[in-house]
């Protein structure tokens, strides 16, 4: 049983939650994630890690309520308990020595894993420009928090309600097309966001790692669900990543998988897929 | 005298077209009175041949005498001498190639059912109270990587000779493949944790949502004052053809499938983990984990149920009792047969699958006739879903965080006749050291891993 000791309401929709978890805390990594299990009969759901504190012992999860799994995880409170939290899962983020500028592109609730990157980033003096994407003012996350993990933070709304109005991909191009030189971009975010960035960044030759997931159970390599298509070979999120070189993903395989219970959930809302984040 | 029956003492099974709806035990067990019976037909070798074939030893003859003469405790008490789970292995050993198949009474007609008295003594003494004999603590630590059958066995046996054992398990509950793999239907779950609560009792420590490799690693656990590690860590990531299609909507492996039925419980309405409704499956493979799939895709409402094997019914790996149960509930095989590619619809999603029939050609490495396509012989196989059980290759996670602990090209753990790896104070056993293959196996090199560590330890002093 694991304690949440935080619990904030970062928008209607968005929940963090940071969690006495110290043998998971003493290892993570940014870019890795863990797999909860809310009781005797929920669902493993796999959420990336946002942060941890070593020393408390706990990590911190942000997530957004799509379903039955996040519901039930979002209705706990302070000082209540979590059945199950697994991790840390997955490959941390590795980056390439001397890189002098990234930019991290984070969309809606994926700012939350997009977060951590750009601190790490931040905190080994690499100049990080954050693009952030919300579909408006209302829903935006963190903004200090990135503000402050950030060289330039660039928050995009897709009605315009707040900073530039346009999608994440646009900020980018527009960014490109001024002169700045990103030695790497990291996109993190729904899967159709994740496959345009590295449309804008594929001319440019620019590495492009994306955090992808997909469906998955064990989050061990054993029960083969997280099986993406990477330059053509079967890999599995769960131990070859959740990071890969985004120009080399199948993106629509991937978007097709996780929408594998899509029909299942309408008809019964109890049941989700597993690939929230 | 002996009962000079030719076959074996009938047990009672749920009917098949009833149990190929539900997913309660197909098998019943015998009554006391059909347990003496069927006991009475052992000639009590003094060779005890069937002995031989045990791969952790149970004293076969020993039992069985006790059994006819209706002492079921003393019985049961003589099997867990050398088997600790023996409710286990009575329903899942491949016991026509272990004990029975040593049977002299087999040479003439069936041989005595041993594995249906081991559960029969096992499942007598499920709700009697047994006093947990609790060994005096020797003051060692030993851990151990992953809760399937290899790791319940060596903690057991350790436990047994007073050592401090920790169990370090990767998922919300111990068990591995018995818990996951294995369907309610063949081995219920509640007998499985009957087993592992013996083990708790007798003091064996269980932490769960523990992966050994990130969470800590081999070398960590050595660091906390463990002397002794043994990895079961299990056979790991599925194995897929590489054929076309395997991307799509309603493509499983096995593990996937039977680890959402049986693990996260998605036969039952009241659990949250999803999986298809499937009208026509196809699955791929001729062994166990392929039966266990496929009977429970039966289970869940499925119209056509196909094996997909590309041998013939003589080569099926399969025990034979699952093959002829399977065959039962209606599962049609399509032997002779190998898919060259999954066919999807507009939305990707399963809808056939293309299959070329196969003959067998001459023996190969295996000594198994090889199977040879036959050119032009192509069909589609009409299914909305296929589940690919064709074996698994070991898990990287625990070789590519211990420095010192070797793999062989297939990348399973090496490890010498005592089951040690190449890392000191380090043994391993079951699927992680084999490759995928049965519980008993696992269980026998878990017995001779807790021999090894023993010594170990007693030798460092």
């Amino acid at each position: 049983m694991y304690k949440i000791v935080t619990r904030k309401q970062l928008n209607d929709a968005v929940v963090l939650m940071e969690i006495d978890a110290p043998y998971i805390a003493a290892k993570a990594e940014a870019g890795q994630f863990i797999i909860y299990r809310v009781d005797e009969k929920g669902e493993r759901v796999p959420l990336t890690i946002a942060d941890y504190d070593r020393e408390k012992g706990t990590i911190t999860i942000i997530f957004q309520v799509v379903g039955a799994s996040t519901t039930e995880l979002a209705r706990l409170n302070e000082g209540d308990y979590i059945h199950d939290v697994v991790g840390p899962l997955g490959v941390a983020t590795e980056y390439d020595e001397g890189i002098k500028r990234v930019a991290v592109v984070g969309g809606g609730v994926g700012c939350a894993i997009a977060y951590p990157q750009a601190k790490k980033l931040h905190n080994m003096g690499v100049e990080v420009d954050l693009i952030a994407g919300f579909r408006s003012k209302d829903i935006v996350i963190l903004e200090d928090e990135m503000g402050k993990a950030s060289s330039h933070l660039h928050i995009c709304t897709d009605d315009g309600s707040y900073g530039y109005h346009g999608f994440v991909t646009n900020k980018l191009q527009e960014l490109i097309d001024g002169g700045a030189k990103f030695d790497e971009v990291i996109a993190i975010g729904p899967v159709p966001m994740m496959k345009f960035v590295c449309k804008v960044t594929k001319p440019y030759d620019i590495k492009t790692l994306v955090s992808l997931n997909p469906i998955m159970i064990d989050g061990t390599g054993m029960c083969g669900g997280c099986r993406v298509t990477v330059d053509g070979k079967i890999k599995y999120a769960c131990v070859d990543g959740p990071d890969f070189d985004g120009q080399k993903v199948d993106f629509d395989e991937l978007m097709r998988r996780n929408s594998t219970y899509k029909e299942q959930e309408k008809a019964h809302l109890c049941r989700l897929t597993g690939g929230v984040r | 005298m002996a009962n000079m029956s030719l076959t074996k003492t009938p047990i009672a099974e749920q009917e098949p077209k009833v149990r190929a709806r539900n997913f309660k035990e197909v098998t019943l067990g015998y009554t006391p009175e059909q347990a003496i019976e069927e006991a009475q037909r052992c000639l009590n070798c003094k060779h005890k041949p069937c002995m031989t074939g045990c791969p952790v030893s149970v004293r076969i003859p020993e039992f069985i005498a006790k059994v006819a003469e209706g002492k079921f405790e003393e019985a049961y008490a003589i099997i867990k001498t050398t088997n600790a789970l023996p409710a286990v292995c009575g329903r899942v050993c491949p016991q026509e190639h272990q004990c029975e198949g040593k049977c002299v009474r087999g040479i003439k007609g069936e041989p005595v059912g041993i594995g249906r008295l081991e559960r029969f003594c096992a499942d007598y003494m499920m709700d009697k109270a047994v006093a947990v004999e609790k060994a005096e603590p020797n003051g060692h630590k030993v851990a151990v990587v992953g809760g399937g059958p290899s790791s319940l066995t060596v903690a057991g046996d350790l436990a047994k000779l007073g050592y401090d054992v920790t169990i370090y398990e990767a998922f919300h509950t111990a068990g591995g493949v018995l818990m996951y793999g294995i369907p309610e239907f063949r081995l219920p779950k509640a007998i499985v944790q009957h087993e592992i609560d013996n083990l708790t009792n007798m003091g064996v420590h269980i932490m769960t949502n523990m992966v050994i490799g990130r969470v800590l690693s081999i070398d960590e656990l050595m660091g906390m004052g463990y002397e002794a590690v043994f990895v079961g860590s299990g056979a790991g990531l599925p194995r897929f053809m590489g054929i076309e299609g395997e991307g799509l909507v309603g493509v499983y492996s096995a593990n996937e499938y039977l680890t959402r039925i049986n693990l996260m419980k998605a036969y039952k309405d009241d659990y949250e983990t999803p999986i298809m409704k499937s009208k026509n499956v196809a699955v791929v493979g001729g062994g166990n984990v392929a039966m266990d799939a496929a009977r429970s895709a039966m289970r869940l409402g499925a119209e056509h149920v196909y094996i997909v094997y590309r041998r013939s019914m003589d080569e099926l790996p399969a025990r034979k009792e699952e093959v002829h149960h399977a065959q039962e509930e209606g599962i049609e095989f399509l032997v002779l047969n190998n898919p060259v590619k999954i066919v999807g619809d507009e939305n990707g999603h399963v809808n056939g699958m293309e299959c070329i029939k196969m003959e067998l050609g001459e023996p190969d490495a295996s000594g198994r006739r090889r199977p040879i396509p036959i050119e032009g012989s192509n069909f589609i196989l009409d299914v909305d879903t296929a589940i690919m059980s064709i074996g698994t290759s070991p898990n990287p996670l625990i070789r590519s965080t211990t420095p010192g602990l070797e793999t062989n090209d297939h990348g399973c753990l090496i490890v010498d006749e005592n089951e040690s790896t190449t890392k000191e104070g380090v043994y391993a056993g079951g699927d992680a050291v084999t490759g995928a293959a049965t519980v008993i196996l696992a269980m026998g090199a878990g017995k001779k891993a807790a021999a090894a560590i023993d010594e170990y330890i007693k030798n460092k002093k």
